[in-house]
């Protein structure tokens, strides 16, 4: 182990940078190949690990019954599911790669302590995609951050990287801090796992202008992409749409950072959704959510104020999962439109040529039923039922940023790769900081805590091969 | 737009008005009904998802539905420094105080005593000295602290021993009664459930096996955010030493009532060694709760809860080393003096019973069944 060497500057065999399920993944791989690890998290220790706080599931490959999960569950109906939410947009070399490495990580992370949550009577029935760990996010990083300390990596926290000196075959030299207190590390070998840049708004905002003031930040305040701005600059590959993110809708009325799953809403398909000029913009009744889940959170970024409105009558209130907060009701359409502050002419409007579109059917939320709209310009293709029965009541809605596609390329024993493709030296990536070269495009549950744990086991392990050199 | 509907609900002093416990609660179950990640972990999370609202008769038996493992607490993404501040053991044992208060009597006692943990010390020591003072007006000094050969009954005569216990007893006994009733009727509870012979069955199995201090499986999280399975063997020995010390008093009261075979009974006898062994768990049990409880992270505790928790256990903890104390000397002139010490905490014991912490036998247990009728229910629907 080469730590603290000649200089005054602490040195480590591997430094992991980042301090959620991937870099905790990493840093344990690490350290069992025998390596000395420390692991920079730029948040505080009660703010710990990333997106992964509000994980709560991961999906893996099993033959047959694995834990909890039935069944079985296979490369080729893995890989398909993965072609269908992103429209081919995947490395299919990386991405078969990641799934055939998935069999049996169910076993490694219970190995490190993950304890999996069976089917209860309430939200969860048996799986055959994924797998529950008990209590969720914040319970696994527990659970990890202890595995970490008895193998004795040390961890440092409110510890944000400003500074990284790429310095193949010599130490890389990681600067810590703000420029006036800033802290020196070196590292043979550097593991980047420092999640996307969704946080950053600014950065969001040389995309989107203005709009980004207006986006729901999901997840942590600390995914403010430094280190993957670092990286590209010290010539990485860049992979991924910056302008594409994975959005929600969410309630308006919630934080701007860290809402994490309860700001979500689900009551979309059961009424209509309005923009701030009253008027519907996209068929809410496509297809059953979680399925359509993911698209709204892109429309919404797309209209004016990056603002619309659920819109829902009493039929409807309580076929969702319950609210974080209360819907806005009113008796009548004026006064509705007068607590969202919507033109009310254009209100009633828009719901009186929904409701005389609406063609009767079986109603039946439990799939794709035969209520349907005819003859308006935005249908409404299942689950159109007449908005009439009062109390009206409303969400506000905005687009939730769960993460961003845009990252580094990677090779496959995790190296982060340049733009000719040789990798930068000693340099890793794990997590949401490369899941865009698998995941490029839309979203599927459990995925994110698949890619950041195989990859995070894959740059661990490379990282430890390396630091022997 | 953001909202203020999730602000933190206000408290005003110390002993807040339920109401602000109830807000406060009804606040945080809002955000956790939104959420359910913890839904593994308890009997709390499962119930709140039969529900879409939350209104007080919901809180206070999921209140005492929760055994403050503190899963939850630990895993929660939205604790402070976040600003939804959930807290969720913090909230229960907030509520779970007042059920207790509440149904508490003498009221004005029960508001003394459960006020601070000094005024109920204080209560301690002056039962313990009355009792004292009692029986040396009664027996004499020289009855006290002159009786030797573990003849208890020359320091404290037979009939002055059993009656004021038989009258301690019956009293505890008729007021936990009583909160037990009124707590099943607040909550929503029917005459007709309290009979259910299933739910009771199941209820008394998620009790006697301290189900819930499991957690999510592999126990309490105690001291801090990593489970372990010492707070339920601290507990387990704690009930099960309790009720060996029954055993053995009702064994030795079965001696002396229908064999007519008096105390002191020899050291291989029935109620010594089930008095010894309950005596030894009683002692390892509450001392290790105590240690639990000074080392635990204040945080997810709510103070005034501790304190009962405190009291109550010490209490236990002072009837057990005095009681193992008297075994030990009681053929020493020092017995007339322990054996009147141990008589005055056990009084003290049981005076205070339907005042503190003693009463969540009846309201966990009385929410443990209402469980288990729910459970049926929501299966029967289903």
């Amino acid at each position: 182990m080469t730590t603290r060497a000649s200089t005054m500057t602490p040195r480590y065999d591997v430094i992991v940078i980042g301090g959620g399920n991937a870099a905790l993944c990493a840093a344990i791989e690490a350290r069992r190949g025998g390596r000395s690890v420390l692991i920079l998290e730029a948040a505080p220790t009660m703010f710990r690990g990333g997106n992964s706080r509000h994980t709560r599931n991961v999906r893996y490959l099993h033959r047959g019954e694995d834990f909890h999960l039935v069944g079985d569950y296979l490369e080729d109906e893995f890989y398909q599911d993965l072609l269908d939410v992103t429209g081919g947009n995947t490395d299919e070399r990386l991405a078969r790669l990641t799934i055939r490495a998935s069999e049996g990580v169910g076993h490694w992370m219970a190995g490190n302590g993950i304890t999996w949550q069976g089917a209860l009577r309430g939200t969860l029935q048996l799986s055959r995609t994924n797998a529950f760990f008990l209590g969720g996010g914040k319970a696994l990083l527990n659970t990890y951050y202890e595995t970490a300390r008895k193998l004795g990596i040390e961890v440092q926290f409110d510890a944000e990287v400003c500074g990284l000196e790429v310095r193949p075959g010599d130490f890389h030299q990681i600067t810590v801090g703000s420029e006036a207190a800033a802290r020196l590390y070196e590292a043979k070998v550097v593991v980047a796992a420092s999640g996307g840049f969704e946080a950053n708004l600014d950065w969001l905002g040389e995309y989107w202008g203005e709009a980004a003031q207006n986006f729901l930040i999901r997840g942590t305040p600390y995914n403010k992409g430094g280190v993957l701005k670092l990286l590209l600059a010290a010539g990485a590959k860049a992979i991924g749409d910056p302008r594409e993110y994975h959005a929600v809708a969410c309630d308006a009325r919630g934080p701007q950072f860290d809402g994490g799953i309860v700001t979500r809403l689900d009551s979309v398909p059961f009424g209509i959704v309005v923009n701030r000029d009253a008027q519907r913009f996209s068929d809410e009744g496509v297809d059953m959510w979680p399925k359509r889940y993911a698209s709204w959170g892109g429309l919404l970024a797309r209209q004016p104020g990056q603002i619309a409105y659920s819109i829902l009558d009493a039929k409807l209130a309580s076929e969702y999962i319950p609210s974080l907060y209360p819907a806005i009701r009113a008796d009548n359409l004026e006064d509705l439109a007068r607590h969202l502050r919507l033109p009310p002419v254009e209100l009633r409007h828009t719901i009186e040529q929904f409701n005389a579109a609406v063609v009767p059917g079986t109603y039946d939320p439990t799939k794709l039923d035969d209520c349907h709209t005819e003859g308006l310009e935005v249908a409404k293709s299942h689950w159109a039922q007449t908005i009439d029965r009062p109390p009206y009541m409303a969400y506000p809605l905005r687009p939730g940023i769960t993460f961003t596609y845009h990252g580094v390329g990677v090779a496959e024993d995790g190296q982060v790769i340049g733009d000719d493709g040789h990798p930068l030296g000693n340099v890793f990536a794990a997590g949401e900081i490369m899941a865009g070269n698998i995941l490029g495009r839309g979203y599927m549950a459990g995925f994110g805590m698949t890619i950041g744990t195989i990859w995070g086991r894959i740059a661990g392990q490379g990282a430890a091969a390396h630091a022997e050199r | 737009m953001p909202s203020d509907e999730l602000k933190v609900i206000e408290r005003t002093g110390p002993h807040p008005p339920l109401v602000q416990l109830l807000a406060e609660a009804d606040r945080q179950m809002t955000i956790c009904n939104a959420c359910r990640y913890c839904e593994g972990y308890c009997a709390v999370f499962p119930a709140m998802e039969l529900r879409r609202e939350f209104k007080p008769d919901d809180l206070i038996y999921m209140a005492n539905l929760c055994f403050d493992c503190r899963a939850c607490y630990y895993a929660c993404p939205y604790t402070a420094p976040h600003e939804w501040a959930v807290n969720v053991p913090e909230i229960m044992a907030a509520v779970r105080e007042e059920t207790y208060r509440e149904h508490a009597a003498p009221k004005m006692l029960a508001r003394l005593f459960m006020g601070s943990r000094l005024l109920a010390s204080f209560a301690v020591v002056a039962i313990v000295s009355l009792v004292f003072a009692l029986v040396l007006a009664t027996s004499g000094s020289a009855a006290v602290f002159g009786t030797t050969g573990a003849n208890f009954f020359a320091v404290v005569p037979y009939w002055s021993m059993v009656l004021p216990a038989v009258a301690v007893s019956a009293y505890a006994l008729a007021v936990l009664a009583a909160g037990g009733v009124r707590f099943w009727r607040d909550t929503g509870g029917t005459v007709g459930q309290m009979f259910s012979v299933s739910a009771l069955f199941r209820a008394s199995k998620d009790a006697l096996g301290l189900v819930y201090l499991k957690g999510g499986g592999e126990g309490c999280f105690y001291p801090d955010e990593l489970p372990s399975m010492s707070r339920r063997w601290f507990h387990h020995f704690v009930f099960y030493g309790f009720m060996l010390d029954f055993a053995s008093t009702t064994v030795a009261a079965f001696y002396d009532h229908f064999l007519d075979a008096h105390a002191p009974y020899a050291l291989l006898s029935v109620p010594v060694v089930l008095g010894l062994v309950g005596g030894v768990m009683l002692t390892i049990g509450a001392a290790g709760l105590l240690g639990l409880k000074w080392r635990a992270d204040r945080t997810p505790a709510h103070p005034s809860m501790l304190d009962l928790d405190v009291v109550f256990i010490g209490l236990l903890l002072a009837t057990a080393v005095t009681g193992l104390l008297l075994l030990a000397l009681r053929e020493t002139a020092a017995m007339g003096t322990v054996l009147v010490v141990h008589l005055g905490i056990v009084a003290a014991l049981f005076v205070t019973l339907p005042l503190g912490k003693f009463a969540h036998v009846t309201y966990r247990y009385a929410a443990l069944v209402k469980n288990q009728i729910e459970i049926a229910e929501s299966e029967h629907s289903a």
